[in-house]
């Protein structure tokens, strides 16, 4: 079969659903097929074109089930000019859509668990579905700044059921009081975990990395840089320090051994220019 | 058969093969432009520098069309000031040789930041004459221009010592014109072609793709405009050529050298082929010398004006 062109397709905005505050999942009438931890490249003409990770698919592996409608799902929080703007957009607007691109989570053991960290939650939720049909145990630990930053919550806890769902914030104002980090580290006391899964901020995947590893505890963390070919690992604008693999064709989501590798994660990015920004 | 010796050198620069990587990709950082290396690279050209922090266009810089790719990417850089620890950072840890690309908004700024490129002592430096999605900002392209691109030449080489490339533009009257002007101008060798300006519409939205609504085309489009190019410039000039534009494969590689280059210069390929490009290239470059019996590449170069 001939391989589609690199460049976004027009699609419709089918449905926007609030998450929390300042959050929302924007659903795309595109039958785009992604497996968990790919991510979309999201253009909205004459301002930006930005990746987003997958948090709904259709006919993929796994997201039939909670969306049968022909439809990929983006979590959108509005933090800058182009999320903020993609934010505003109402059903029946149009956008262009390329993709997937980017590895995937890859599933094995009998119990796993999901860290997510903020909107960072997102490309789990889909992983976490995937893994009960495979009949695996989740366990999942969502953390937020604050209640209100909360997202899928509800969904997982449909999904996985209430005991298997660990909440943290921040502030204490849902669920424990402290980091997911903190509750990975009382999980990873308690219970044998074959795998952990993480997505979240630059930090928390240090961290989760650094735990799972001292417990000797294989995983994967989706890591995020900018992106600006997207997915084509040709401007060479998201290769990471110091072994320069490329996180658009080679990540996001990599495992805890190349996370190890990787001297830049939890301690800088690169801005726009390429210039290092410490996190 | 015998073994075919793929080797190649830039002046007195050798290179194990005559894969190099291309200004303007992947080589955003001194890590990035070792990845390519490690991927058998012979030689590695980082993201063009100049003399302050650009953050380059807005996405889309990147589209396809049927037959090759356009960008806009703009020249994102941190500034040569930020930079020189990252080409040191290549330098170092590549194991091949790195050849700083450079560019200005002005001449003068051409020489203030070779000046500083220079202090790191690179065997070779690129002057990157040729980006066509500056004019915005930068003006018209040094190398549209036989004396603007003469003149930055002069400037640059009456600032260092280093060995300089030209990289010159395809879309002009007469590129052996241009290849005369940098030679007299001193250049030490030219390296062509950048990409052809182009842009592509989405017929849904009426808008350009493309960020900066104009870009640059590479891929197999070019790769015939590339080998005339190099063709041309081959029969004006004696300092060595590397050719870039639309190389895929070792055939691709070798009708370049054929056509005049001593190397090549591989970009958007990477995208069809992988980041280990370099290595196929190179492997498929070898297996045509051995069939065909060529020993090594300087019995290539050129052998079409024959």
């Amino acid at each position: 079969m001939e391989r589609p062109l690199e460049r976004p397709e027009i699609v419709e905005i089918t449905k926007s659903v609030d998450e929390a505050e300042g959050i929302k999942t924007i659903f795309l009438k595109s039958d785009i097929k992604a497996k968990p931890g790919q991510f979309v490249m999201v253009w909205i003409p004459r301002l930006d074109e930005k990746p987003f990770a997958i948090s709904y698919s259709n006919k993929g592996t796994s997201g039939a089930l909670i969306n049968p409608t022909g439809e990929i799902g983006i979590t959108v929080a509005a933090v800058g000019p182009f999320s903020n703007k993609l934010y505003a957009m109402n059903p029946g607007e149009k956008v262009g859509v390329r993709g997937p691109y980017g590895t995937t989570y890859r599933l094995e053991g009998k119990k796993i668990v999901m860290v997510g960290g903020g909107y960072g939650s997102a490309s789990l939720t889909m992983l976490a579905e995937e893994a009960l049909q495979q009949g695996i145990k989740v366990k999942f630990i969502l953390g937020a700044r604050t209640k209100s930053r909360l997202v899928y919550a509800e969904q997982i806890k449909k999904l996985i059921g209430t005991e298997n769902l660990i909440i943290t914030t921040d502030d204490g104002s849902a669920g424990m009081k402290g980091l997911v980090t903190d509750a990975l580290k009382q999980l990873l006391h308690k219970e044998k975990i074959d795998k952990i899964f993480a997505c979240g901020p630059d930090k928390m995947l240090k961290a989760v990395a650094d735990i799972g590893s001292a417990a000797h505890v294989k995983g994967e963390v989706s890591m995020e840089r900018w992106f600006k070919c997207g997915g084509m690992g040709i401007c060479g604008h998201c290769c990471v320090d110091p072994i320069g693999i490329r996180l658009c064709v080679e990540g996001p989501v990599i495992d805890f051994e190349t996370a190890a590798k990787i001297t830049e994660l939890g301690e800088y990015h690169r801005l726009k220019s390429s210039r290092k920004e410490k996190i | 058969m015998a073994k075919a010796d793929v080797s190649t050198k830039i002046l007195n620069v050798k290179l194990a093969n005559p894969t190099i990587l291309a200004s303007g990709i992947v080589g955003i950082s001194g890590a990035a432009c070792c990845y390519a290396a490690k991927n058998g690279a012979g030689a590695v050209i980082p993201k063009s520098i100049g003399p302050r922090e650009r953050e380059g266009h807005n996405n889309p810089i990147l589209v396809e069309f049927k037959g090759g790719f356009l960008n806009a990417v703009g020249l994102p850089n941190a500034g040569i000031d930020n930079s020189l620890g990252e080409i040191e950072f290549a330098m170092k840890n590549a194991g091949v040789p790195v050849i700083p690309s450079i560019f200005g908004g002005t001449k003068e700024e051409f020489g203030m930041v070779a000046e500083k490129m220079a202090t790191l002592k690179p065997q070779l430096i690129e002057v990157n004459l040729s980006c066509p999605n500056t004019a915005s900002d930068l003006g018209e392209a040094f190398a549209l221009n036989a004396d603007t691109a003469a003149e930055v030449i002069r400037i640059v080489k009456s600032e260092i010592k280093i060995p300089v490339i030209a990289k010159l533009a395809p879309n002009v009257p007469s590129i052996k014109r241009i290849a005369k002007a940098v030679e007299e101008a001193g250049a030490d060798a030219i390296s062509a072609i950048n990409t052809m300006p182009g842009m592509v519409i989405d017929v849904k939205t009426a808008k350009p793709v493309l960020h900066n609504k104009q870009g640059g085309v590479s891929g197999h489009a070019i790769k015939p405009i590339a080998v005339n190019c190099v063709y041309d410039i081959y029969e004006a000039v004696k300092i060595p050529i590397i050719g870039i534009g639309g190389v895929t494969t070792g055939e691709d590689a070798v009708e370049m050298i054929m056509a005049g280059a001593v190397a090549v210069e591989i970009g958007t390929a990477i995208y069809y082929r992988g980041i280990d490009v370099f290595r196929k290239v190179t492997a498929e470059v070898k297996q045509f010398m051995e069939e065909n019996g060529y020993n090594k590449i300087s019995d290539m170069t050129g052998i079409a004006h024959e």
